[in-house]
């Protein structure tokens, strides 16, 4: 059998119940299942998490760093998208 | 096609984002040189973390009661853990982990030069915890602050790990201070010979690293190294002072003016001659990572078949 390069995995962590799962970094596994044994011995040594994502690093799409002026420009010239944008008249509350 | 000009607003961006204080990820763009100085560091500091077990894993079954059993096992599980942490944050920029152990294995890679001394006795793994883990802590707190987003957050998760590691190799060196003669003995002796690697691991003096300038600007290099040397050692006599054992070098003294200690002549000499591979122990330490990857293959082409015959279901 010659060697290969195990395929790369990209691994998320739950840290507590209730929050996002978090990249933590990433690693080599024959499979899926294999990913999330070696991401438990890899990431949570030391009871950093109560659940594990791995997805394998082909399968992330990511947006380009060159591109992201003209990818998040719609944004821009939104403001009224922030309540700050409107005016409310002193003295009334709760808005 | 990039034009000169477009290389130079490319790299006038690059320097004012690290000098804002943002980190560089891996799809940015960045200077060649940044690049290659960066697969070069942590490619080495991932080898230093797994060669590094091999001193440590020596005493593994010789510990000396259940508890320092189980906690040297968690200590170099550790160790291998920080290895593969920083093999995959050199792959994100494009370095194949294959090519990095063939290196390694080839003895063509570099690992800090404070693994190829032998650890004789006991007391070794205490010197070991409390010196070198003591050392690498400073210089990787340091690296933490670095502008490559990867690392960074390798070194962060690496340093909340590394304080158990120095914590119990100074419980090991108490212990023994305040043993029988013999057991205080071994451990000066201990720290005799692990003193001056463990002040040399930090890396030459600055007057001796050219490129300090760039690295520094770039946020590669947090700190000069003779500065984290001179808090190591700050901190580390104190602590020697406390449990009794005599610092092995006649020159050291505490400056009141200055407020820091002052040591006598470092043999760089030594320290450039197990770099190129002449130390007690390079050799050995090559040939069992060689041994590991080869004994270590069955298990590799058993999860192989493994994962092949799920596939088929
Ligand atoms: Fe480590
Ligand atoms: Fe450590």
């Amino acid at each position: 059998m010659k060697e290969t390069q195990w395929p790369l995995w990209e691994i998320f962590i739950q840290a507590n119940p209730g929050i996002p799962h978090k990249h933590v970094g990433s690693l080599h596994a024959p499979d899926a299942e294999m990913a999330l044994q070696n991401a438990r011995d890899v990431y949570t040594r030391r009871k950093e998490g109560i659940s594990i994502w791995a997805v394998e690093s082909k399968n992330i799409v990511a947006s380009a760093p060159e591109d992201v002026g003209s990818f998040f420009d719609p944004a821009n010239d939104k403001v009224y998208r922030h309540p700050t944008f409107y005016k409310v008249p002193e003295g009334v509350k709760y808005l | 096609m990039q034009t000169e000009k477009d290389n130079k607003q490319a790299e006038f961006d690059f320097q004012a984002k690290i000098d804002k204080g943002d980190k560089i990820e891996p799809k940015d763009w960045m200077p060649e040189r940044y690049r290659n100085q960066l697969v070069r560091m942590m490619s080495q500091h991932a080898h230093s973390e797994i060669v590094g077990m091999l001193p440590e894993g020596n005493w593994i079954t010789r510990a000396p009661s259940l508890r320092r059993k189980a906690i040297l096992l968690a200590k170099v599980q550790d160790e291998a853990g920080h290895g593969m942490y920083l093999y995959s944050a050199a792959e994100t920029l494009g370095v194949d982990r294959t090519e990095m152990l063939k290196q390694l294995h080839t003895g063509k890679a570099k690992y800090s030069s404070i693994f190829n001394y032998p650890t004789l006795t006991w007391a070794d793994i205490g010197a070991i915890g409390w010196l070198v883990d003591g050392a690498a802590i400073m210089n990787q707190t340091a690296l933490a602050k670095g502008s490559y987003g990867p690392y960074s957050r390798a070194m962060v998760r690496i340093c909340k790990e590394e304080s158990f590691h120095n914590r119990q190799g100074y419980e090991i060196m108490c212990s023994l201070s305040f043993g029988t003669s013999e057991q205080k003995q071994m451990a000066q002796d201990a720290f005799n010979r692990w003193w001056w690697p463990a002040i040399m691991m930090l890396g030459p003096s600055d007057d001796n690293s050219p490129n300090s300038d760039e690295l520094m600007r770039w946020k590669v290099k947090m700190e000069s190294s003779d500065s984290i040397r001179r808090r190591f050692i700050d901190r580390t006599v104190p602590q020697a002072e406390f449990i009794g054992l005599t610092v092995p070098d006649p020159h050291m003294k505490f400056n009141k003016e200055t407020g820091h200690y002052e040591h006598g002549p470092i043999n760089w000499e030594e320290f450039f001659n197990v770099i190129k591979g002449n130390g007690p122990c390079n050799k050995e330490r090559v040939k069992a990572r060689n041994e590991a990857d080869k004994n270590g293959r069955w298990v590799r082409e058993a999860a192989e078949a493994y994962a092949e015959k799920h596939k088929k279901n």
